[in-house]
């Protein structure tokens, strides 16, 4: 080649990498993250407000990490005695425990600290509340199925350390109400039968109050159980990433796609944005409203104690459950079985916990459904099992009221011992109550459902046919809508095979297999199953004659004249 | 004098006898003695409300005729065919539980019930003053407290921490932790502390109104009474810390409050957040 | 018949059963927001969020004004009758954050682009080749150990490993020492006198008056040895009050139905009684003089002071114990013995007594 033709080649144009890249670049080579992030950066989130009752949980939980890592900072774990010389006027020179004193310097000494130990009071009522209300979003929508039936059982472990925290934290000021809570925790542990005492002497260190147990809430409450928690929270999330959220059912949405918005920006703005939302309201409270006023309460004394001695809501049912209880107690051999206390602290907490987790097991056990769900139920399509939680609801809600009895007195002038009665009954009573009437207003719903589907929606416009009879013009519904409300599993009612095969040989597991049966059709009866599609155009075929009736009519009015999208301007059918 | 032996007492008097020596002998023993009793036995020292003849009649007047009918004419109390008490004798209740019932509007019952509540005062302090005079002509009771016992002005901080702990002990289990109040068996209840009078207090503390148990002076010191109801009065004057106080009732009203406001605010935004932002009826952009 | 959007719809398993009436209409059309086609909307929508984030600073800044200038301590700022620091400081961190998210909330909601996107569910169980080639590599790796013709060597590891249970629940032993008989103990003897809780002065009868109730606590909680210092103090002083704090009602002596062995147990119509609530402990002074009956907060039993402390209502099983009392010989109650049963919530072995 001569030098000639050979071009003169440009100095090569290097764009300068943004920081950003050069960084990206940098911990790629390090942690080959860029495989990790492809998929999940555009990750499609599906949206509905009920999605996000969770996320008041999990931002709940972070608030509590930061606003708790605060208060170690000063809180000191010790049931060691000082004698107070602080700010408070009113128990200066009082002997209390140091855990206590200071619980009374954040909040009274340090700026800011009475502030962050109310968010973080405020943020674990929240947190355990926000569980609760997600994990009856959960049921009622059906979103436990296959294959998440783990993840719930996760969640419920959550709920119940999250209890169990809240208790831990909130005893260790030591101060009188939540002292009188841990008097009642050791009855409790006396009451096991063969090994209360033990149990007591040992959480104890001694015999109570000792001077082991603030310090050992300590450790369970800043170490054991949130570690406990982060590594459940991060199983938690990483099954939902791995299964992806489910969706509600509707147009262009099926069991195999997820609809909804990127992670980037959309859902992680919303997402993010709702954390900052959950943080501010949870400060707003906490700079207005007085929660657990230790300073008021004054130092755990066992010869004190306050009218109005609760615990914290969500030790609720158990409170009410040992109110309700009567007094109950056998002697054997020398030895005492405290049913008064033992069947409502331990083990009624015990199976209702255990029936909570074993749930989704348990009905997919009665319908026998093996199949994978993504899309959710709406309520009303699975009455029994929403009968059944609004009538676990009804159970709590009245042993709540009852963890409250003298309240409820106080605050509406009743009588204690009539409320106490009440409840005695209601809580057998309400339930099933509330069972019936719920599963017959959802079956209702379906009905309801089923005639928008087959005859569409009404108008507003009466005919009056030749024979004098009066009826209401329908419109078929939005095919969207339509489709919406038959977006349903059909129902199948497990059938038990014959009993015996040729050689009258039984089958194993026969008389589970019935018992199964019955469990299942009791699940499904009277479920409005959605319209077939020969059912359907029976409708549509039964409408368009009922129209064809009227085609010699004066004013032939079919209905679209009132469905908001006709110009009505100079109807005769409309005269003033 | 028969317990000295007779040498002693008859060298004793041999060298001072007088006419009146007995009499100054037993006017002072009665003054020893009756001035022992005045100061050791319980507060009568209305002993000058009673003495006051006018009030005592003009106090006969308003009991007959506002509170007989059920306390009996002579307030000898009225029992009923079946053995419950319709309004119990108040024969020895004192000047203070006169004061305290009827100052407070307790007294005159508008109903029959398992409980007084308060209400507004149907009698003028003068008329009070004279019903308290009538019942303590009846029989020695506890006095209406001198206003140096319930004024409040000596007791310092260390006072105030004494009455903490002492309402800590004696008080909270029936009004609870702030004076808000508590509930009793069979509708009954534990009255507020908030915005009552410190007498008012004093004297129920001393008189055991209804319910209440009686907190003698000998128990509870007129000294540690005053503490009490100066921490009482102390919680009602210092600001609330942490914000509004929710009626100062414990877990129950913070559980509701995080319920409601919380749940409802967060759950609120989260509708916010999940719903379709508004559509444009203009159609699509070019 | 395709959906747009979502080409599996057709296979989807569920809409293509028997009967089912409506076919998935797929994806709404997207429609646009004001903020999509207004530009004027849409500049409104960017200061309206802008301007949250600013006043978000703000908030934020106020935060730092607010801490530097209210006072907490010997002599708090207060507003209308708040703690003036709390609320301010509060307030001012609420509302930066809450800005913060409703700014960014209301950015996705007017500004970012909301077209829906589809994305799809891949199979929640391993694919088969998957699972066979984790079969086959957990087999090799099972047959590599030679676990499987070595019963010896994994029995006894299973036993060494099960074997070291002991090391780690032994340790835990000396959590606490053992109850003993130190629930059925009391400080309570005879000859101890009752004195009134919090001033430690001891008590006449004649101090006493019907109706009246004294929360009351045996002397040693309040004696001092010869250096000056409290007998009982800290953890013991605590333990020895759940026990043994006691309460004192006068009653009309015929309004009292004591059993025949507690004849003797009062004094001129006091009768002493445990404090603690035999349910699960909380002390009770919730004493009505006119029915004698005394109620425990914390669950609502209810005791009638004149029979015995029997249970009249609430979960309580037990009567409270009764402490009898007499007088020293310069007239102040005394305890005439200990308690005479267990004090306070049952436990196993507490048995009939």
């Amino acid at each position: 080649m001569s030098a000639a033709s050979v071009k003169k080649r440009e100095p090569a144009k290097v764009k300068k990498p943004s920081k950003i890249g050069g960084a990206a670049t940098w911990a790629d080579d390090r942690l080959g993250l860029a495989t990790v992030a492809k998929k999940n950066i555009r990750k499609v989130f599906p949206d509905h407000w009920s999605f996000m009752l969770g996320e008041i949980a999990l931002w709940s939980f972070v608030i509590l990490l930061l606003t708790g890592v605060f208060l170690t900072f000063w809180f000191t774990p010790s049931m060691g005695e000082v004698v107070y010389e602080g700010s408070y006027d009113q128990l200066r020179g009082i002997t209390m425990s140091e855990a206590y004193a200071t619980t009374l310097e954040i909040s009274f000494d340090v700026r800011g600290g009475l502030l962050m130990r109310q968010i973080h009071h405020w943020s674990a009522m929240l947190f355990i509340a926000a569980m609760f209300v997600h994990m009856m979003r959960v049921f009622f929508t059906g979103a436990f199925r296959k294959p998440r039936e783990l993840n719930w059982v996760v969640g419920g472990t959550l709920l119940m350390l999250g209890i169990l925290e809240g208790f831990a934290g909130y005893s260790l000021p030591d101060d009188l109400l939540s002292g009188t809570g841990l008097r009642i925790a050791d009855g409790l542990m006396k009451s096991i039968p063969v090994v209360g005492s033990y149990v007591s002497f040992f959480a104890f260190g001694g015999e109570f109050p000792g001077e082991a147990i603030i310090p050992r809430l300590f450790t369970v409450h800043v170490l054991l159980i949130p570690g406990l928690l982060l590594a459940l929270i991060g199983l938690h999330m990483l099954l939902l990433v791995y299964h992806k959220h489910t969706q509600w059912p509707g147009p262009g949405r099926t069991e195999k796609n997820v609809v909804g918005y990127p992670m980037m920006p959309v859902y992680a703005a919303k997402a993010g944005g709702f954390f900052f939302i959950v943080f501010g309201v949870t400060a707003l409270m906490g700079a207005l409203l007085t929660i657990n006023p230790v300073w008021l309460y004054g130092p755990y004394d066992p010869s004190k104690v306050t009218a109005g001695s609760q615990p914290d809501w969500y030790m609720g049912v158990a409170e009410g459950l040992l109110r309700i209880m009567p007094g109950w107690e056998t002697e054997l051999f020398g030895f005492t079985i405290s049913w008064n206390i033992f069947l409502p602290g331990v083990v009624a907490p015990g199976i209702i916990f255990t029936t909570v987790m074993l749930y989704p097991f348990i009905e997919a056990w009665i319908t026998g459904d093996k199949r994978e769900h993504h899309l959710l139920d709406r309520p009303r399509n699975a009455p029994t099992r929403t009968a059944f939680l609004v009538a676990a609801m009804t159970l709590f809600g009245l042993l709540w009221a009852a963890g409250g009895n003298d309240l409820l007195a106080i605050l509406f002038n009743l009588n204690l011992n009539y409320i106490t009665w009440f409840m005695r009954v209601a809580v057998f009573v309400g339930p099933p109550i509330a069972f019936i009437l719920t599963r017959r207003w959802c079956i209702s719903l379906q009905r309801q459902d089923e005639q928008q589907i087959l005859h569409g929606y009404e108008t507003g416009i009466i005919m009056r046919s030749p024979e004098g009879s009066y009826s209401e013009r329908h419109l078929p519904i939005d095919p969207a809508a339509a489709y919406y409300l038959t977006s349903r599993d059909r129902d199948e009612v497990f059938e038990v095979g014959s009993k015996a095969d040729g050689n009258g040989v039984v089958a194993p597991g026969s008389r589970k297999n019935k018992v199964r049966a019955r469990l299942s059709r009791f699940w499904f009866a009277d479920n409005v199953q959605k319209p077939t599609r020969q059912q359907l155009e029976e409708g549509h075929s039964h409408a368009d004659q009922e129209l064809a009736l009227h085609a010699a009519d004066a004013h032939p009015a079919d209905g679209h004249q009132y469905d908001g999208r006709h110009d009505v301007a100079g109807d005769e059918l409309r005269k003033e | 004098m028969r317990k000295l032996s007779a040498r002693l007492s008859a060298r004793l008097s041999a060298g001072r006898r007088r006419r009146v020596a007995g009499l100054v002998v037993v006017a002072s023993a009665l003054l020893l003695t009756g001035g022992t009793y005045a100061v050791l036995s319980p507060a009568t020292a209305q002993d000058d409300l009673a003495a006051d003849a006018a009030l005592v009649d003009r106090g006969r007047e308003l009991f007959l005729v506002g509170c007989s009918s059920c306390h009996g004419k002579n307030a000898e109390g009225i029992m009923t065919s079946d053995g419950t008490q319709y309004g119990p004798s108040l024969v020895g209740v004192g000047a203070a539980a006169v004061d305290f019932q009827v100052g407070t509007g307790r007294m005159p019952l508008a109903q029959p019930g398992v409980q007084a509540p308060k209400k507004d005062a149907l009698y003028t302090p003068e008329e009070t003053r004279a019903l308290a005079a009538y019942v303590a002509s009846l029989g020695p009771g506890p006095a209406i407290p001198e206003e140096t016992k319930y004024d409040l002005e000596e007791v310092d901080e260390e006072g105030i921490v004494r009455g903490g702990q002492f309402f800590l002990t004696n008080c909270t289990a029936c009004h609870n932790f702030a004076g808000a109040g508590g509930a009793l068996p069979e509708g009954k209840y534990a009255p507020s502390l908030s915005g009552v009078a410190p007498k008012a207090m004093y004297e129920a503390m001393l008189t055991g109104p209804q319910q209440m148990p009686v907190f003698s002076d000998q128990v509870i010191t007129p000294e540690d009474k005053e503490n009490v109801i100066a921490y009482v009065k102390s919680l009602e004057e210092e600001p609330s810390y942490g914000g509004f106080a929710l009626g100062s009732y414990g877990p129950v009203a913070e559980g509701m409050f995080a319920w409601l406001l919380g749940i409802g605010a967060l759950v609120g935004f989260a509708v916010w957040i999940g719903a379709n932002s508004v559509r444009s009826k203009k159609g699509t952009k070019a | 018949m395709a959906v747009p959007g979502n080409e599996d719809a057709t296979l989807d398993p569920h809409s293509a059963q028997s009967g089912d009436p409506i076919d998935n209409p797929g994806l709404p059309a997207h429609r646009p927001r004001p903020t999509d086609i207004d530009r004027a909307a849409e500049k409104r929508a960017e200061r309206q969020v802008a301007g949250m984030f600013g006043l978000a600073t703000l908030c934020a800044l106020l935060f730092g004004v607010a801490y530097f200038t209210l006072d907490i301590g010997e002599d708090p700022d207060t507003f209308l009758g708040l703690g003036a620091s709390n609320l301010a400081l509060g307030l001012a961190l609420g509302l930066a954050l809450l800005l913060i998210g409703v700014g960014a909330v209301q950015w996705a909601r007017k500004l970012m682009s909301d077209h829906e996107i589809v994305e799809m569910r891949h199979p929640v169980a391993s694919s088969e080749e998957d699972r066979t080639a984790t079969l086959a590599a957990l087999r090799q790796g099972t047959d590599d150990s030679g676990i499987a013709r070595r019963p010896l060597i994994r029995n006894s590891l299973l036993g060494a490993v099960a074997a070291l249970g002991i090391p780690a629940v032994l340790p835990l032993r000396d959590l606490g020492p053992l109850p003993g008989t130190v629930l059925e103990e009391t400080v309570w003897k005879p000859g101890m006198r009752v004195v009134n809780d919090v001033s430690g002065l001891a008590i006449k009868p004649a101090q006493i008056q019907v109706g009246q109730l004294v929360n009351a606590e045996p002397a040693v909680f309040f004696a001092r040895d010869e250096e000056g210092e409290p007998l009982l103090e800290g953890p013991a002083l605590q333990a020895a009050k759940v026990k043994a704090a006691v309460i004192l009602v006068k009653i009309e002596p015929e309004q009292i139905n004591a059993l025949p062995a507690r004849a003797d147990w009062g004094v001129e119509g006091i009768l002493c009684y445990s404090k603690i609530c035999t349910h699960v402990g909380c002390p009770i002074s919730l004493y009505e003089q006119q029915t004698r009956h005394v109620l425990c907060p914390c669950h609502q039993s209810t005791f009638d002071l004149a029979d015995n402390a029997k249970v009249l209502f609430g979960p309580a099983a037990r009567p409270l114990p009764q402490l009898p009392i007499g007088l020293d010989d310069q007239g102040y109650l005394v305890a005439t013995s200990g308690f005479q049963e267990p004090v306070g919530p049952s436990f196993w072995e507490r048995g009939d007594r």
